[in-house]
C-alpha cells in the first residue's frame, strides 16, 4: 500500500477558487444577486479555517489539560450559541440557551471521554490531535439534532396547545400530556443521522473517511474510524436530543403540570435563514 | 362540596362560592367576562391564587393530575392528541356505553377525528372526560354545536349526573338551558361577579 500524502500549496488552493470565482460571475451574467453573498462566506471559510488551522497547531504542540479544556468549553459554548440562533420560539431568558449548551456538554462529553478513554486510547487520553477533533464532529451533529428537536417541540407546544391541555385536563400527567410530541421531536433530531448512517459508504463517502484516505490511509482502517465514528454520533445525537427534548418539557410545564406558554418569548423575527 | 375562596388571576377575581354536591351552577355574561377563565382556574390550569376545597380537602395537597380527574374541565374547543377517536379513550367499554346517551352512532370510536364534526367533537370529548367518574363537572359550552335533539339528550345526561351528586359548573349563553339544568346562576363581568 502506498501512503503517500500530498501536501498542497497556496497555488493549488488559488486555482480551486477559480472554480467559485466562475459561480460569481455565472451569478453575475445571470443577476442572481448571489455573487457577494458567495464571497463573503468563501473569505469567512478561508480565514476561519487558516486561524483554526493554526490554533490547532499550537493546541497539538502544547498537549495540556488546561488548553485542551477550554478550547472544549468554547466549542461547545458557540455550539449552544447556534442551536439558539436556530430557534423560531424560544423561551425568555437565557433558557434555551441553557438548555441546548447543557444538553451539549453533557453529551459531547460523554461520548467524547468515553470514546478516548475505551475506544482510541491516545495517551495521554486528552492529546488534542484526538480530543478537539472529535469533539468537533461530535458536537456538528448532535448541536443538529438538538436545535432541530427543540425547534419542532416548542413549535408543537404552541400550535398543539388545545391537544396537550385536553390531556392534562383528563388528569394526564406532564409526561404523558407531551408524549407525542416528545416522540415527534425525538424523532426529528434524529432523523439527520439514521439517513447519514443508511447513506455512508452508498450514497455517501463520509468526510473523515474520505480525508483519512486521501491522507494515505489504508481504506479498511479509515473505514473502521467512520464506523467508530457514526456510533459515537449517534449516540451523542440521540442523548443530547432527548436530554434537550426532557428539560424544554420539563421548563414548558410547572409542578401542578400546567402548560406554560407564557415562558416562550413572541415568535421570533431573527430566525437564521 | 366545592368550596371557593378569594380565587383569583389576571382578569379574574376575587371570586367566593360554595357548591354543594348534587347542585348545578351555571356561569353567564358576556364575551371576555372571564368564564372560561374561572373554569379554568378552578381545574388549576392556569397560575391561580386562592383557596379551592373539595370535601373538606385542600387543593394544594393534592397533585394536579389527581385533582383534575376529580374535578373535571371539558373545554369549548375539544383537542385531539392521535389520528384514531378510539385512542383517545382509556376505557373503550365504557365510552361505547354512553355514545347512544349523547345521540353519537355505536361506531363513532373507530372512526378517524379527521371526519369528525364540531358538534360530534363536542360530545365525544364530554364522554371521554365522565369515563374518569369525576365528583365536580366543568363544562364550557357544551351543547353550542348541538342540534336540538342532540341537546336534549346531552342536558338529560348531565341532569342525571347531578341527580346522582356530581356538582356541575356551566358556561353558557342559553338563558333557558340554565333553567332546564336546574341551575343556580353566576353573572361575571370583567372578571367579577355582579348581581344581574
Amino acid at each position: 500500500m502506498n501512503t503517500v500524502f500530498v501536501p498542497l500549496g497556496y497555488v493549488d488552493l488559488a486555482l480551486a477558487s477559480l472554480l467559485l470565482l466562475f459561480s460569481g460571475l455565472l451569478s453575475i451574467y445571470l443577476r442572481l444577486g448571489l455573487e457577494k453573498r458567495l464571497g463573503i462566506a468563501a473569505l469567512r471559510m478561508v480565514v476561519q479555517l487558516l486561524l483554526i488551522g493554526m490554533v490547532l497547531k499550537l493546541l497539538f504542540a502544547l498537549v495540556s489539560p488546561l488548553w485542551t479544556g477550554l478550547a472544549a468549553a468554547v466549542m461547545i459554548g458557540l455550539a449552544g450559541r447556534e442551536v439558539m440562533a436556530r430557534q423560531k420560539r424560544r423561551f425568555s431568558g437565557l433558557w434555551t440557551y441553557g438548555i441546548g449548551t447543557t444538553s451539549l456538554m453533557l453529551a459531547g462529553s460523554i461520548v467524547t471521554v468515553l470514546a478516548l478513554t475505551t475506544q482510541i486510547r491516545p495517551e495521554p487520553w486528552y492529546d488534542p490531535r484526538f480530543a478537539i477533533p472529535i469533539l468537533g464532529m461530535i458536537l456538528g451533529n448532535t448541536m443538529n439534532g438538538i436545535s432541530i428537536g427543540l425547534d419542532r417541540l416548542m413549535n408543537a407546544a404552541v400550535n398543539e396547545r388545545s391537544a396537550i391541555e385536553a390531556r392534562l385536563a383528563l388528569g394526564h400527567d406532564r409526561a404523558r400530556a407531551f408524549r407525542p410530541q416528545v416522540r415527534d421531536a425525538c424523532r426529528s433530531g434524529l432523523i439527520h443521522i439514521v439517513n447519514a448512517m443508511s447513506a455512508a459508504g452508498v450514497i455517501s463517502l463520509p468526510g473523515m473517511m474520505t480525508g483519512q484516505i486521501l491522507a494515505g490511509v489504508d481504506p479498511t482502517e479509515a473505514v473502521k474510524y467512520q464506523i467508530l465514528i457514526m456510533f459515537l454520533v449517534a449516540g451523542s445525537t440521540g442523548l443530547g436530543t432527548l436530554t434537550a427534548v426532557m428539560f424544554a418539557v420539563r421548563r414548558l410545564s410547572d409542578s401542578r403540570h400546567r402548560l406554560r406558554l407564557d415562558r416562550i418569548e413572541n415568535e421570533t423575527t431573527h430566525t437564521k435563514e | 362540596m366545592l368550596s371557593i375562596k378569594n380565587l383569583s388571576r389576571p382578569g379574574l377575581g376575587p371570586i367566593d362560592f360554595t357548591l354543594a354536591g348534587g347542585k348545578a351552577m351555571a356561569i353567564v355574561g358576556p364575551s371576555g367576562a372571564g368564564k372560561s377563565l374561572l373554569l379554568r382556574a378552578l381545574a388549576d390550569l392556569d397560575e391561580n391564587d386562592g383557596d379551592v376545597w373539595l370535601d373538606g380537602e385542600d387543593r394544594a395537597d393534592i397533585p394536579a393530575p389527581e385533582w383534575r380527574k376529580r374535578v373535571a374541565y371539558v373545554a369549548a374547543e375539544s383537542g385531539w392528541w392521535a389520528d384514531d377517536v378510539g385512542r383517545h379513550f382509556d376505557d373503550l367499554e365504557a365510552a361505547r356505553k354512553l355514545l347512544d346517551q349523547v345521540n353519537l352512532n355505536e361506531n363513532a370510536l373507530t372512526w378517524p377525528v379527521s371526519r369528525l364534526s364540531t358538534g360530534e367533537k363536542q360530545r365525544l370529548s364530554l364522554i371521554r372526560t365522565l369515563i374518569g367518574k369525576p365528583q365536580v363537572l366543568l363544562l364550557d359550552e357544551p351543547t353550542s354545536a348541538l342540534d336540538d335533539d342532540s341537546k336534549e339528550r346531552v342536558e338529560a345526561l348531565i341532569r342525571s349526573l347531578v341527580a346522582d351528586g356530581v356538582s356541575l359548573i356551566v358556561v353558557t349563553h342559553d338563558k333557558s338551558q340554565v333553567q332546564r339544568l336546574g341551575a343556580r346562576v353566576m353573572t361575571l363581568k370583567n372578571g367579577q361577579e355582579v348581581t344581574p
